[in-house]
C-alpha cells in the first residue's frame, strides 16, 4: 500500500456543476400566471335602504347580454363578439354627440383642462346561467380591450406615450375621461337547464 | 532594472480552484431547493380561455386559487362528469368557499390581507352558473379582487 494512488483530476468538476446549474436555471423558468383582472362589486347591505340614486338614463347604459346559446345582444340588437370592441369604444367616446350615446358634461381634468367627458357611462353585462365561461370571458376581454384602447388613444394624443408608461397622476386623469365601469347584473336562468 | 525583473520572473502561485466546485454546488443546491414548485395536483380538467388584455399575477404569495372544471377521468366514476370546484387538493362545493377564504386570509400577514387576489382558473366550457355561485360567495366574503385566469391568444392563421 505504499504506492500512492494517482489523484483523480477534479478540474472538470466545476464544469460539470456549472452545466447542471445552467440546466436548472433554464428549466425552472416558471410560467407566469396571467389573467383578466376584475373587481367584484361590494355586496349590498342586508336591509333595504331607500334608493335615492336617480335611475340611470337609457342612453348612458351599454347593455350587453349573452344568452344560454352564447349569442350576444348589444343595445337590443344581435351582434358578433368581433364587433363588440368597436361598438363599445363608440359608446364610451361618443365622438359625434349622438343622442343615443351617453350624455356629456364639461369638466376640468388635470393635464387636459376643460374638456367634454361622458357623464356616467355604464357598461352593463348580463349573462345566463347556461352561458359558456369561455364566451363570457371573451366578452369581458373585448370590453376591457375597448377601454384600454381608448385610454391608450387619449394617452398618445396628450402625452405621446402609451397609458401603461404614464405617471400615476396622468393615469388618473385619463381614468376620469375613460372610466372603467362594467357592472354585472345578477344572471337570470332563462335558458332553463 | 534588474531588481524589477527579478520580481517579475518570480511565478505567482496559481489560485487554487479546488473550492470552485463546492461553491458552484452550493449555488446549484440553492436553486434546486428554492425552485421546487408547489404544483397542485389538478383533480379537475382546466383549460383556461384565451384573452388579450392580460395582467400578470406578480406576487404569488398573495394569490389563492380556485379551480373549476370537469373532474379528471379517474375521478369521474366517483364525482360524475359535471363541473366541480377544487380547493387546495380536494373537491369542494360552493359552501366550502367561505372556509377556504378565511383560511387563506389567516395564512397571510395582517398587512398583506387587503391585497389578496383570488385567481379563478375556470375551464372554457364550464357553464356560468357555477362560476356565478362562486363569485357570489366571494362577494359575501368581501374577497373582491379577482383574476380570471387566461392565456395569451395564439394566432391561428
Amino acid at each position: 500500500m505504499s504506492r500512492k494512488l494517482p489523484e483523480i483530476p477534479s478540474a472538470s468538476l466545476a464544469d460539470i456543476a456549472f452545466m447542471l446549474l445552467i440546466f436548472f436555471l433554464v428549466t425552472t423558468t416558471m410560467d407566469v400566471d396571467s389573467g383578466l383582472e376584475r373587481r367584484l362589486p361590494q355586496m349590498p347591505p342586508e336591509q333595504e335602504e331607500p334608493d335615492d340614486t336617480p335611475p340611470i338614463k337609457e342612453r348612458n347604459v351599454f347593455a350587453v347580454l349573452v344568452n344560454t346559446n352564447n349569442q350576444l345582444m348589444v343595445e337590443g340588437e344581435p351582434m358578433r363578439v368581433d364587433d363588440l370592441r368597436e361598438k363599445a369604444k363608440e359608446f364610451l367616446e361618443n365622438p359625434a354627440n349622438d343622442e343615443n350615446l351617453p350624455e356629456k358634461k364639461v369638466e376640468y381634468v388635470e393635464f387636459f383642462g376643460e374638456i367634454e367627458i361622458p357623464k356616467q357611462p355604464v357598461i352593463s353585462l348580463r349573462n345566463d346561467l347556461g352561458t359558456q365561461y369561455g364566451v363570457y370571458l371573451r366578452v369581458q376581454n373585448e370590453l376591457v380591450a375597448a377601454i384600454n384602447e381608448l385610454r391608450d388613444k387619449f394617452a398618445k394624443k396628450q402625452f405621446g406615450k402609451p397609458y401603461s408608461s404614464l405617471e400615476k397622476a396622468e393615469q388618473n386623469a385619463i381614468r376620469k375621461i375613460v372610466p372603467m365601469k362594467i357592472s354585472e347584473a345578477e344572471p337570470k336562468n332563462v335558458g332553463g337547464k | 532594472m534588474s531588481k524589477f525583473r527579478k520580481e517579475d520572473s518570480k511565478e505567482l502561485p496559481p489560485i487554487s480552484t479546488a473550492s470552485l466546485p463546492d461553491i458552484v454546488f452550493m449555488i446549484l443546491f440553492f436553486f434546486m431547493v428554492s425552485t421546487t414548485m408547489r404544483e397542485q395536483e389538478l383533480l379537475v380538467k382546466v383549460t383556461v380561455p384565451q384573452a388579450t388584455e392580460l395582467t400578470k399575477l406578480e406576487k404569488k404569495s398573495l394569490v389563492s386559487y380556485i379551480y373549476i372544471g370537469t373532474p379528471q377521468r379517474q375521478y369521474q366514476a366517483k364525482m360524475g362528469s359535471a363541473s366541480r370546484i377544487q380547493l387546495n387538493d380536494k373537491f369542494a362545493t360552493v359552501d366550502d368557499i367561505p372556509v377556504f377564504i378565511t383560511a387563506e386570509r389567516e395564512a397571510r400577514d395582517e398587512a398583506e390581507r387587503p391585497f389578496m387576489i383570488t385567481s379563478l382558473k375556470v375551464d372554457e366550457f364550464t357553464e356560468m352558473g357555477i362560476v356565478q355561485d362562486v363569485k357570489q360567495e366571494l362577494r359575501k366574503m368581501a374577497a373582491l379582487h379577482i383574476n380570471y385566469s387566461a392565456r395569451k391568444v395564439v394566432e391561428r392563421e
